[in-house]
């Protein structure tokens, strides 16, 4: 079991977590992630770790609440334990060594930047973050990154706090201006990942996306999370989650995505569930 | 004497459809002394020969005819740790069956159905407790708990070392409790020895993944493991690297077999989702195919086909099993692979296309190779297709311990003989040393590389 040490609602419906994890703190990077399960009879979800602290033995994960899952763990809070939490899973960022690095992060993804920023700094390179949310109320880590990067935009789609617009405008408009950058680390929706592997493309700026398929074992034993990489099948979980940007087929991680939801559907229309039938002709006999 | 065998007693057909208890009933102890009587006794008993880890058979039938069910148990615990598993899923036709006398006249005794009988004798009759071993005071770490290492461990546990498991999922068994169903193998006999394994004193550790959690230098410096088994399987689905093979509602059957065993999607109290196709294509012709094609069935499929590229006959499917799968309505599709995937207008999996295949030359296997027919394709309707056309050792084996020799393939390179690794103090067995096998070679390993490091231990 896994303590909850600390809770904090960031904003509606994104809740940040500090758990007793101790050994996966041990050799925790940023770029890695966990899969928790809360009870016996959850799904396992995958996280991003946002923080780790090996001194307390904690990570910190930030969750939005979007599913039956999700909603579930929004309901424990401190001195609360989650049944599993493994990790750390996928490879780290490989940040290498640049000299102008540059993280774009949107909505939940965001906290993932936190440890990215922080080691694009100490590979010793100059940092701009642009961090965008759909409106101002939805703004996290604004303040943990911009203690770490040289240069913090915030973006919001309606204009409500910092630039009006996409993530991507700022940085477009930084190309154009004769700016340059070695690397762009993304982490976000697939359309916004998408969107800056085009506007990197032509610059031939190396860019590096942080998947976030569908997952079950997170161990590359189900092959759920399968994204097509430069034509290749990779798993995510074990050969990701990081990827070249430009060579992933963003189109066909969206479709994926969006599995869960037909299935939700299907198994609503497909009638009575097994256990009911057995139930039923259980009482039949 | 009764020469016919003894049938085992089966679940009808509408039981089985409508959930996931066990098909196979098991003997009563009645049916087992009946087929235990017809039991030749052979001085040379050439069905030990058939088995790999070598039970006393006549031993243990002879055992059971004078109603010895406690010691017809532990005489096949000998050489063989979990009866009550291997009994219900090893493929025993092309085993101990094979060899027996009687086969020859298509009357081979149940070997297997009398092993199961007396393993789950001493579930429910569970012999009186040995007292632990003096410890050692060696720590040995046991990485995966599938039949390789749960088998390790718990020889270790009984020569007096210190045995910790570490298993990366929520859950200890493998592929026994994330592959075989629960309606060939109950859980309950794979908990059973998870906790008699416990009563040893074995610890087992579920969420560590080891090579990400913990290293293998923090088990060797930092824990004291002072050696180390490495019974890692070999869990990565194959995929065939065909047209739309990424679309949604194409999955490995390890997804599939993983969300509705593991996971339970069958049962309402748990909230895992698994895709319920209504036409259903199942790639492949092993015991994955089967169990795959069967939970379809059972999760409301209207039709499950089963596409596979060679005949009936080369099926590696244990024999029962592909009965089972046929009677339970699963419609083989023989000579048959698929070529690509089609999707409908929102992206989905709509169809698969064909192509028929005729058998050929015979290749390395010895089976005849299966050749396609050229203009010969064909396009069936589908809506999930599930793909069990193998697995390999997870490339990711090698973050474990970069510097352990393994294969082109990835199988981990071991001494034949004591399953030792090129690194002092390292041992692997199971499938990640010789690729899919079954889970009575499994064991066997497991069982050697523990006595090899007990040996290893004592001389260092
Ligand atoms: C490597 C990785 C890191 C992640 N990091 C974070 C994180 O730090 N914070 C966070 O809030 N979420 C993160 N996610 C996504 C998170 O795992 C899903 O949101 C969660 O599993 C949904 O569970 P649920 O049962 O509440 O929702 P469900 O009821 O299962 O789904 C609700 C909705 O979410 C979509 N969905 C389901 N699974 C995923 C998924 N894996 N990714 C995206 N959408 C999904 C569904 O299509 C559906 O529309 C990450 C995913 C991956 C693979
Ligand atoms: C669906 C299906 C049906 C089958 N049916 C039969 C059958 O009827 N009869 C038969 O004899 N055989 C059958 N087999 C094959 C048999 O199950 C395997 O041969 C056997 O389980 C192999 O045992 P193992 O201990 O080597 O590995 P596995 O059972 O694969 O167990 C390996 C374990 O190691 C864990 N692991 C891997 N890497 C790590 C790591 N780095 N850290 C921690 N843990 C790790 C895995 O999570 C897993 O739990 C079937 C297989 C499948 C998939
Ligand atoms: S372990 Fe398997 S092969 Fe050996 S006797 Fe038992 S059923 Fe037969
Ligand atoms: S070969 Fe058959 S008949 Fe002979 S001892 Fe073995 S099981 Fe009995
Ligand atoms: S999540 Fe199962 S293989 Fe990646």
């Amino acid at each position: 079991m896994f303590e909850i040490i600390a809770k904090h609602q960031l904003a509606e419906g994104i809740i940040e977590y500090t758990l007793q994890a101790p050994e996966v703190v041990r050799h925790h990077r940023a770029g890695q992630f966990c899969i928790i399960r809360v009870a016996q009879h959850s799904e396992r979800i995958p996280l991003s770790i946002a923080d780790s602290d090996p001194e307390a033995g904690t990570i910190t994960v930030v969750v939005q609440i979007v599913g039956h899952s999700t909603q579930e763990l929004a309901q424990l809070g401190v001195g609360d334990a989650i049944m599993d939490v493994v990790g750390p899973l996928g490879n780290p960022t490989d940040i290498g060594t640049p000299d102008r690095a540059v993280f774009i992060g949107g909505g939940v993804g965001v906290p993932a930047g936190n440890l990215m920023v922080g080691e694009m700094k100490q590979a010793g390179a100059q940092v701009l973050a642009i961090i965008g949310f759909r409106t101002r109320d939805l703004v996290i880590y604004e303040e943990k990154i911009a203690a770490q990067a040289d240069e913090l935009i915030v973006t919001t789609d309606d204009g409500s706090y910092g630039y009006h617009g996409l993530v991507t405008e700022p940085l477009q408009q930084r190309l154009e201006a004769g700016e340059s950058y070695d690397l762009v680390v993304t982490v976000g929706p697939v359309v916004m990942m998408k969107a800056v592997a085009e506007v990197t493309r032509p610059y031939g700026i190396h860019t590096i996306a942080s998947l976030n398929p569908i997952m079950v074992d997170g161990t590359g034993m189900c092959g759920a999370c399968r994204v097509s990489v430069g034509g290749e099948t990779k798993f995510a979980c074990v050969d990701g989650p990081e990827f070249d940007a430009h060579q992933v087929d963003f189109d066909e991680l969206r479709q994926r995505l969006t599995i869960y939801r037909q299935q939700e559907q299907q198994a609503t229309e497909a009638g009575p569930h097994p256990c009911q039938l057995e139930q039923q002709i259980g009482k039949m006999q | 004497m009764k020469l016919e065998p003894i049938p085992m007693p089966e679940a009808s057909i509408s039981e089985r459809l409508a959930g996931f208890s066990e098909v196979n009933q098991g003997y009563s102890e009645e049916l087992a002394q009946a087929e235990a009587e017809r039991c030749l006794q052979c001085k040379n008993s050439p069905c030990v020969e058939g088995c790999p880890v070598d039970v006393d058979i006549p031993g243990f039938i002879k055992l059971i005819r004078e109603g010895k069910y406690t010691q017809a148990g532990l005489k096949i615990k000998e050489t063989n740790t979990f009866p009550a598993i291997c009994g219900r899923v090893c493929p025993q036709e092309r085993q101990c069956q094979e060899r027996c006398v009687l086969a020859k006249r298509g009357k081979a005794i149940n070997i297997g159905y009398l092993e199961r009988f007396v393993g789950d004798y001493l579930i429910s009759h569970p012999p009186e407790q040995t007292e632990r071993p003096a410890l050692s005071g060696y720590k040995v770490a046991v990485v995966g708990s599938g039949p390789a290492g749960l088998a390790a461990a718990g020889d270790l546990a009984k020569l007096g070392h210190q045995v910790t498991v570490f298993e990366a999922l929520h859950r200890p068994g493998g592929v026994l409790v994330y592959g075989i169903p629960e309606f060939r193998l109950p859980n309950i006999t794979v908990d059973n020895e998870l906790k008699e394994l416990r009563r040893l004193g074995v610890e087992i550790r579920t969420d560590v993944v080891v090579g990400r959690t913990l290293t293998i230098t923090d088990l060797r410096e930092e824990m004291g493991f002072a050696a180390i088994f490495l019974g890692l399987g070999a869990g990565a689905p194959i995929f065939l690297g065909i047209e739309g093979e990424n679309l949604p509602g194409v999955m490995s059957a390890n997804e599939f077999l993983t969300r509705v065993n593991l996971m339970r999607a069958f049962d309402e109290d748990y909230d895992t989702p698994v895709q319920r196709g209504r036409n259903v294509t199942v790639i492949g012709g092993g015991n994955v195919a089967m169990d795959s094609s069967r939970v379809a069935l059972r999760l409301g499929a209207e039709s499950v086909k089963l596409l596979y590229r060679r005949t009936r006959a080369e099926m590696p499917a244990r024999v029962e099993e592909v009965r089972h799968a046929e009677e339970e309505g699963v419609i083989f599709e023989l000579l048959v692979n698929p070529v690509r995937f089609l999707a409908d207008d929102d992206g989905n999996l709509a169809a698969v296309e064909c192509i028929r295949m005729e058998l050929g030359e015979p290749d390395e296997s010895g089976r005849r190779r299966p050749v396609p027919i050229p203009g010969s394709e064909f396009t069936m309707e589908t809506d999930q297709t599930i793909m069990a056309v193998g697995a390999r050792v997870n490339p990711s084996a090698r973050l474990v311990l970069p510097d352990m020799e393994q294969d082109e393939k990835g199988h981990i390179i071991v001494d034949p003989e004591t399953l030792a690794t090129n690194v002092p103090g390292v041992f692997a067995g199971g499938d990640v040393v010789v690729g899919e096998e079954t889970v009575i070679r499994a064991l066997g390993d497991g069982r050697r590389a523990a006595a090899a490091i007990d040996n290893y231990l004592r001389s260092s």
